[in-house]
């Protein structure tokens, strides 16, 4: 029993169809720590992006140090990091906050070079073409800039989406209950662990096809030459 | 005139709407050297390209040394080719692309002996000394180390030309072989050209916006319009008194571009 | 110092972390050509199984992969009266191979499309076959190009390795995780640990860079 739901040993078929309900309510919790992470990522990305691009070389370096730094470590180490270094500074969050903390911490890494490289792609051209018409650099970045690049960095951030989707199994060894961990729990009681993974894996696949058939269609229905903000 | 060598029967080749060959008749005999002169988009490409096989034709029939193409007999009639067949009749050819297209990751002698170990299977002796005796009829025998991008264009078409000939094709298709070239370098392409023209049991099919060349070494020029063959004949012929207005005009655009 | 006393454990995590790195990133390049060029296959059986696999291994996580090697394979290998029972390191491997070689298929298959159709005409005209054609032209021109993606790849496999310390194998992280439990100093033991899967991954990335070099010398010629 899990979740208050039991599950049915009689047949295979009996079985997979009792613990479907439980496996889908760890999906719920794997979507929500994806969205979770990802807003984690797109925020601390923008604030990594946005400080790498500093003239200030002693803001600028550090920012890009950092940025690399998350890049090239594993979001398991991130994870345990600040699963059990943050208490000894007093800050105590829930498992399932950790987790998500930690996806938008490793992510942010990929989304800070979404940013830049979707700022960079827009012809410089477009650049000079705002300042030409006396547009102030605010005004140039927030009307002639940003919409070309948004059409740039919203389906690259989709993908991100769908990998963070991916890592949250990771989550499990911190107890999160999310679809991988009650799988294995399911397995574990049962002495069943083919059927229950099994099922994560198709349920993975229905996801990531799902999520990435979304981000294809947004890709498609972007206008390419940009969004106005107003 | 002996069995043609090349013969296209009423093909016809169509990109979409577009017809590109319209029911083309035309005949090439054994040693031929025909140049295709006409303006840009008449089908001149194509009709070689039809030959190498690198575009299917949509009707007509292409025979090449007395066999069909692009069909093989089956039962009576005509059956869509195989790849072994396909294969079989693309050694009779070797074709110069217009932009010289060498492998870029294979110095000069691989270039030459890749396909004469892989595709005919000769030893790796064989293949070099065949390979070494082609650049010197090129005259790049000290190029053999180098890669296509450390090579002008001028060289870099010679040794296209020298890897076509490494497969002893009987057949030579020439597409635009100068049009991609520095001004002063297209003499050197054109001598490597002309030197094979001298073989009389090579067939050569040029296509070319060098008038002056193509008339020094064709048998025959032939002015494609719109799909086909609007005029042909000897160059002396074609290039003094043509017939047709729409040769007069084309002609007189190529030789007098500034008028 | 009490840092000091960790360096010898965590060095002996970090040889398990790098004998793994290389020996799935391996399995992973063979598995990333044949199911590259499989996809790009006439032969429809070949190519619904490149298709398979590569959807399957980008669809799923890497730790569900890693998980039902580990767990559920053998009671699969039971019914069907296998047995499929590996080593932990052999599923480690097999499961960070068959993950990033599904990966590193789609770069392969990208970059070999990426290839000018000018290229497989000069093949053509020159009678290559078509199998021909794409191992000897087509392959080592797209390599260059599959090589800045492939070092994101092999780094990416580095960090991934981090997952097999669940199965319990001694790597970095399971070391780490094993002083932790021994001396709660979880700050200097992660922070180490942070730096020292860094560290690796600037060398992996370093000779991705000399590999890249390599592969792409013909690039670098000029008159
Ligand atoms: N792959 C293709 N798809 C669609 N149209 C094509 C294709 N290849 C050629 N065409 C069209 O077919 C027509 C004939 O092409 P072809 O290359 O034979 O002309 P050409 O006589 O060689 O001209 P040029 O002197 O410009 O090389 C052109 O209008 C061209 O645009
Ligand atoms: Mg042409």
């Amino acid at each position: 029993m899990l979740f208050g739901i039991e599950w049915d040993t009689s047949t295979s078929w009996a079985f997979a169809w009792s613990i479907l309900p439980i496996l889908l309510r760890g999906m719920v919790v794997t979507i929500q720590a994806s969205l979770l992470g990802f807003f984690v990522a797109l925020g601390l990305g923008l604030l990594l992006a946005s400080l790498k691009g500093v003239p200030l070389k002693i803001i600028a370096w550090p920012a890009a140090f950092i940025t690399e730094f998350l890049r090239d470590t594993p979001l398991l180490i991130q994870l345990f990091f600040l699963y059990y270094v943050l208490p000894d500074y007093g800050i105590v969050l829930p498992a399932f906050l950790t987790g998500a903390l930690a996806l938008g911490v490793q992510y942010s890494a990929y989304t800070a070079e979404v940013y830049r490289a979707g700022i960079q792609a827009v012809p410089r051209g477009q650049k000079e073409a705002a300042r030409a018409l006396n547009l102030s650099e605010r005004l140039a970045f927030i009307h002639v800039i940003l919409p070309q690049a948004v059409v740039r960095i919203v389906p690259a951030m989709g993908n991100y989406l769908v990998s963070i989707m991916k890592d949250v199994p990771v989550l499990s060894v911190v107890t999160v209950l999310e679809m991988l961990n009650v799988a294995k729990i399911i397995g574990d009681r049962t002495f069943n662990y083919l059927i229950p993974l099994t099922m994560v894996g198709a349920l993975y696949l229905l996801l990531t096809l799902i999520a990435s058939w979304g981000v294809r269609v947004l890709d498609t229905r972007l206008p390419k030459r940009g969004i106005p903000l107003k | 005139m002996n069995e043609p060598i090349i013969r296209f029967e009423k093909v016809v080749k169509r990109f979409g709407e577009l017809t590109v060959l319209d029911e083309l008749d035309f005949e090439v005999a054994p040693g031929e050297k025909v140049t295709i002169i006409g303006p840009s988009g008449s089908g001149k490409s194509t009709v070689l390209r039809v030959l190498m096989t690198l575009e299917r034709i949509n009707a007509g029939v292409v025979y090449v040394d007395g066999e069909p193409l692009w069909h093989e007999p089956h039962q009576g009639t005509l059956k869509p080719a195989s790849e072994a067949h396909l294969r079989k009749m693309r050694q009779k050819m070797g074709m110069v692309f217009q932009h010289f297209n060498l492998f870029p990751h294979m110095t000069v002698l691989r270039n030459l002996t890749e396909a004469p170990r892989y595709v005919l299977g000769l030893s790796p002796q064989e293949a070099r000394q065949r390979a070494e005796e082609l650049l010197e009829l090129v005259g790049l025998s000290d190029k053999a180390e180098a890669f296509p991008s450390q090579l002008s264009g001028g060289q870099q078409q010679r040794v296209a030309i020298a890897r076509a000939l490494a497969m002893r094709p009987k057949i030579m298709l020439f597409d635009e072989p100068t049009s991609a070239l520095d001004p002063e370098l297209v003499g050197e392409v054109l001598r490597v050209i002309r030197s094979l023209a001298e073989e009389h049991e090579l067939t050569m099919l040029l296509v070319t916006h060098e008038m002056d060349f193509a008339r020094r070494i064709s048998d025959r020029i032939c002015f494609f319009d719109q799909g086909r063959i609007l005029e042909q004949g000897p160059p002396e012929e074609i290039f003094s008194s043509p017939k047709e207005q729409r040769t007069r005009e084309f002609l007189h655009a190529v030789l007098h571009p500034e008028e | 110092m009490e840092w000091t006393r960790y360096i010898d454990p965590l060095l002996q995590g970090c040889w398990v972390t790098i004998e793994l790195t290389v020996y799935s990133t391996i399995l992973g390049a063979l598995l990333a050509f044949g199911a590259g060029m499989g996809k790009l296959s006439h032969n429809p059986l070949i190519k619904a199984l490149s298709v398979t696999y590569i959807e399957v291994f980008r669809g799923t996580s890497l730790l569900v992969q890693l998980f039902w090697l580990y767990f559920a394979l053998p009671l699969l290998g039971e019914l069907i009266g296998l047995d499929l029972r590996f080593h932990p390191v052999s599923v480690g491997v097999l499961a960070l191979g068959l993950n990033i070689g599904a990966y590193g298929a789609e770069v392969v298959r990208g970059a070999v499309q990426a290839v000018p159709r000018t290229q497989y005409e000069a093949a053509k005209a020159l009678n290559f076959t078509r199998t021909q054609t794409l191992w000897r032209i087509a392959l080592p021109q797209a390599l260059p190009e599959m090589m800045p993606p492939f070092g994101n790849l092999a780094v990416q496999n580095l960090k991934d390795t981090a997952l097999v310390s669940l199965i319990s194998l001694g790597d970095l992280a399971f070391r780490a995780e094993q002083l932790r439990n021994l001396t709660q100093d979880s700050t200097t033991i992660y922070t180490m640990v942070l730096f020292m899967y860094f560290g690796m991954a600037l060398v992996l990335a370093a000779l991705m860079g000399l590999l890249e070099r390599h592969v792409g010398r013909w690039r670098h010629r000029r008159r």
